[in-house]
């Protein structure tokens, strides 16, 4: 490995962990959705720093290839926060389908107070 | 009565059901329409709830349900806003009530010519079949948008009534009948639509078809939500 590919695989990594510090620090990502591309972010570093861990995994793994490890892994991660995004995603619609709903009822609430109460809520047969 | 761009003709219909039923207080939501659903209900005579933006019948229903409840009101009958169901049904499906919690109006079970082809009548076919072995009762139309709900299935649904394509029709009943409600059905007759356009896109069709079958699956896995434990063998 040539010393260029080691100082470009160094500031890679030191970038993206950099970029994603600092939206933590000014509260653009918050740490639950930080925490995948913080472990990222370090196992790159790590990976880069010290090349040897990889060539180390890929055997433990039985991974022929080391560079191998590195996409599966890379996929493993991207697929996981594609997932979370998604659950959060629906949580957040069931949310809004909520607040939609209850805006919908206040809102005729509010409308029936201010109408001069014609004629009040009773039961229906 | 969930009412979607539906401004042609939820005026008439609201007028309609309120001259044919005595003593009913009609409840339009309107699903975030663009056109004036909400002006031409009122101007019929329905209270209106109008939500912020389009969540569809299954959102539309359980702002409903709520307000049922809110306000306590034991029995809900979903009419829909285009005119297909005559509000002369109505009686007929609360009668039923006595003894089921909800009942549906179909459209095929021998009452006016209302007919389906192609995969769309297979989807409704597959989905009475499993539902009809799950309800222990005949039903023959699953996904009719005509059904009546008791006090039971108010609350149930108040709670969980799923917003998802096709949960309105398929899925709520799935849960409803998993919590153990127990499920009618009687025939009534259908109308042209008043307004609106009805979709025939075969195309669209065998879409409707994969998706009612997942829709049912999943309803069918997933976990079952108890009723208010004081009202079970009630």
């Amino acid at each position: 490995m040539t010393l260029t590919v080691y100082i470009f695989s160094v500031a890679a990594a030191l970038v993206t962990l950099i970029v994603v510090i600092d939206l933590l620090r000014r509260r653009r990502l918050r740490e639950r959705h930080a925490i995948w591309w913080l472990v990222a972010g370090i196992m790159a570093l790590l990976v880069s720093l010290v090349p040897q861990v990889l060539i180390w995994a890929a055997a433990v793994v039985g991974v022929e290839v080391p560079l191998n490890l590195v996409f599966f892994v890379s996929l493993a991660v991207l697929f996981l926060v594609c997932i979370q995004h998604s659950v959060e995603l629906t949580a957040l619609e069931a949310k809004t389908r909520a607040l939609a709903e209850r805006l919908a009822l206040l809102e005729l609430e509010l409308r029936d107070d201010t109408s001069s109460d014609e004629a009040g809520p009773t039961s229906v047969p | 009565m969930p009412a979607f761009n539906e401004s042609e003709s939820v005026r008439s219909v609201v007028a309609e059901v309120l001259a044919k039923l005595p003593g009913v207080r009609v409840l339009v939501v309107d699903d975030g329409s663009a056109d004036a659903t909400a002006d031409e209900a009122r101007a019929g005579g329905a209270i209106v709830a109008r939500l912020p933006f389009n969540l569809g019948v299954g959102g539309a229903m359980r702002t409903g349900f709520r307000y049922a409840l809110e306000y306590g009101y034991e029995n809900v009958v979903q009419v829909d806003a285009d005119g297909q169901h005559d509000p002369a049904g109505v009686p007929l499906l609360l009668e039923r009530l006595t003894s089921a919690d909800i009942v549906l109006g179909a459209r095929f079970a021998g009452e006016g010519d209302y007919r389906v082809r192609g995969p769309r009548q297979w989807a409704m076919k597959v989905l009475s079949a499993v539902l009809t072995r799950m309800a222990r009762t005949r039903l023959t139309d699953t996904t009719s948008g005509f059904r009546a709900s008791g006090p039971r299935a108010v609350k149930l649904f108040a709670a969980n009534y799923p917003a998802e394509y096709l949960g309105d029709t398929i899925e709520s009943l799935v849960i409803a009948i998993r919590s153990g409600c127990v499920i009618e059905q009687v025939p009534v007759a259908m109308r042209p639509r008043a307004g609106g356009r009805p979709s025939h896109n075969p195309l669209k069709a065998a879409a409707y078809l994969g998706r009612a079958c997942m829709a049912l699956v999943f309803a069918l896995t997933r976990p079952r939500v108890p009723l208010d434990p004081r009202e079970v063998g009630a």
